[in-house]
């Protein structure tokens, strides 16, 4: 193949290594313009520590916490036909085309202290704008169709045939669901979970607008800039991505050892 | 009466099965035999409950089942394509349905081990599924499926994936089933399965039942052509067969000796002539053929295949010919002919 070169292949081989060399050039640039010793400084500080954490833990619970009735949808998404259906997969990729400080608005609304939410929530104390509440609510928003997408598929994948010969051996539907549907479709629901998780901790737009305060490592980074300039937001930008590679290399690694044990 | 279905009848696109009615007594090895797309398998499921009837009723241990849900029925069915949990060991798919059941944990891997070592998997009990052989799969399936002790066992075509030598030994483990109080129904094509399996069989042809009845009044007296032409061979006796010399004998109930080429040493089976293999003729000539006999034309039927000519020589043979060819020898009920087969002709199957 390699060895072929036709026009064809040289063009589009060119053609590639731009596209390669826009995404890679601007990301180096910003690792060469940054010393080690920088990144080290930076993540001695205890506000770029702190909303870095702020960041993995508000991401992580807003997951956690909507995946609980998101898995359930999938799942309802994959095995049932009803009215309407092509409507309510249009809602659940609403967040990803709509602009995300618009979504931000809406949240805002939703869960002010005069809606009815914030006012469920002032009642046992919990105001959930410019709180890490309102913050995981607005990650989970823009990045719960990645979630829901791939579990839907994970579900499509399991035979329809293995939960029914469950069933003859007497299992309750509920029984069927956790020991057959979820096990086999755990490989995509995991990458669904990590793709979610990774997409809640990189948002920006919405979150800002629900809370600026505490800061987010995406908003700290804005912030710095806004205040300071580039050389300042450089280093807690260089650090964030490199724990966010980090993160996900791990994640990636141990749901891949994990699937492929169940796969045996 | 196990299982009675009456009058089911169910539309799925362009299939349709209409007016199935027929019972299962407990302790029947039942056989519902028929080409593939007849509707066996829609049957089943619909026993089993994976489908509901557009009508008719579906009774069984004389409660009405045709709408019960799936996970009450307890009916056991074996999937044809297995439907192996791929994601559980062999012990967990074993195990799989006596889940709530009142029993310690300790008892579950007794039950789990004798089941196993019964169909000779014990070995294989931590094994996954996809590490399988297709024999090994289905005495998996067959074993998940038992260990919840159903009143009636539902085959879908279990042994159409094995290769020959796996098929006799499923048989021989399902006739073992069998005799020991296991009520069975069980699907398939093959009219091989049904004569050694069954102790009752009905036909279905196009989703209609168009005969039933034990194999012999099934096999001998086929109520359509269909049929006749669908089980093939009229000429099938229950037999002993003997060799000695590297030459085999297969003896009838009434003594008649047959000659034939096997690879079986010995034991009980049945003697299957096809036939469109008996040659007829009106002296005896010397042919190639090792099995010559004189005999006495009973019956002539001229059917859709030809005609088929029922001859005593001893056993009552069918030989199918041509109306040309019983016009040229003067064939007709009382004259004297001869009847010729090769032993190559003669397929044994053992019991």
């Amino acid at each position: 193949m390699i060895s072929r070169f036709s026009a064809i292949h040289l063009t589009f081989l060119l053609l590639g290594s731009l596209i390669l060399l826009f995404i890679v050039a601007p990301l180096a640039g910003m690792f060469l313009n940054t010393t080690p010793l920088q990144v080290f400084e930076t993540a001695r500080e205890a506000e770029v520590r702190d909303s870095i954490w702020l960041t993995i833990y508000t991401s992580l619970a807003g997951t956690l916490v909507f995946s609980v009735a998101a898995i359930p949808l999938a799942y309802i998404l994959a095995r049932k036909q009803f009215p309407m259906k092509k409507i309510v997969t249009g809602i659940i990729d609403l967040p990803v085309v709509i602009p995300h400080s618009a979504a931000g608005i809406a949240l805002l609304g939703f869960v002010s202290r005069e809606s009815a939410l914030g006012k469920a929530g002032s009642v046992v104390g919990l105001d959930f704008v410019g709180h890490p509440a309102g913050i995981a609510i607005a990650m989970a928003f823009v990045s719960i169709p990645f979630l829901i997408n791939a579990a839907r598929d994970g579900f499509s994948g399991v035979p329809v045939r293995l939960e029914k010969a469950a069933l003859t051996l007497g299992a309750s539907p509920f029984r069927v669901f956790f020991t057959i549907s979820l096990p086999l479709a755990w490989r995509n629901i995991l990458s669904g979970l990590i793709l979610m998780f990774a997409r809640g901790m990189s948002e920006f737009g919405a979150v800002i607008v629900v809370a600026y305060h505490p800061m987010i490592t995406p908003v700290l980074i804005y912030e710095r800039f806004g205040s300071f300039g580039l050389k300042y937001a450089r280093p807690v930008a260089v650090l964030f991505i490199l724990i966010s590679l980090a993160l996900f290399v791990v994640l990636r690694w141990v749901a891949k050892e994990k699937s492929s044990e169940v796969a045996r | 009466m196990m299982l009675e279905v009456r009058r089911v009848s169910k539309s799925l696109g362009s299939f349709s099965l209409r007016d199935v009615s027929f019972s299962v007594e407990k302790g029947d090895y039942f056989i519902l035999l028929g080409e593939s797309g007849a509707g066996k398998s829609v049957v089943l499921e619909t026993i089993a409950g994976l489908m509901v009837p557009d009508s008719g009723t579906i009774h069984y241990n004389g409660r009405d089942i045709t709408r019960e849900k799936i996970q009450n029925r307890r009916i056991g069915l074996v999937f044809q394509d297995h439907a192996a949990f791929p994601h559980l060991t062999v012990a967990e798919n074993l195990s799989y349905a006596l889940y709530g059941a009142l029993i310690s944990k300790s008892e579950k891997d007794e039950r789990v081990k004798a089941i196993a070592g019964e169909l000779g998997i014990g070995e294989l009990l931590a094994r996954k599924p996809g590490s399988l052989s297709g024999g090994e799969l289905q005495r998996m399936v067959l074993g998940r499926t038992l260990i919840q002790k159903p009143g009636i066992l539902l085959l879908d075509e279990p042994l159409s994936s094995l290769d020959t030598r796996l098929r006799s030994d499923l048989r021989t483990l399902l006739r073992s089933l069998h005799r020991n109080g296991q009520t069975i129904l069980h699907v398939t094509h093959d009219y091989e399965e049904a004569l050694t399996l069954g102790t009752r069989v009905a036909v279905i042809h196009q989703g209609s039942i168009i005969q039933s009845g034990t194999p012999s009044e099934v096999f001998q007296r086929p109520a359509s052509e269909f049929v006749a032409h669908f089980v093939g061979v009229k000429n099938y006796f229950p037999a002993k067969l003997e060799t000695s010399n590297n030459t085999s004998y297969a003896f009838t109930d009434n003594n008649f000796a047959v000659r034939i080429v096997t690879d079986i040493p010995s034991g009980e089976g049945f003697v299957l002539i096809r036939g469109e293999d008996i040659l007829l003729s009106d002296t005896p000539v010397e042919t190639s053929a090792t099995n010559n006999f004189q005999g006495t034309v009973l019956e002539i039927i001229n059917n859709a295949y030809g005609t088929d000519v029922i001859i005593d020589a001893g056993i009552e043979l069918h030989a199918l010919v041509t109306p040309d060819s019983v016009e040229k020898l003067g064939l007709r009920a009382g004259k004297t002919c001869w009847v010729h087969f090769k032993a190559t002709a003669v397929k044994f199957i053992k019991r």
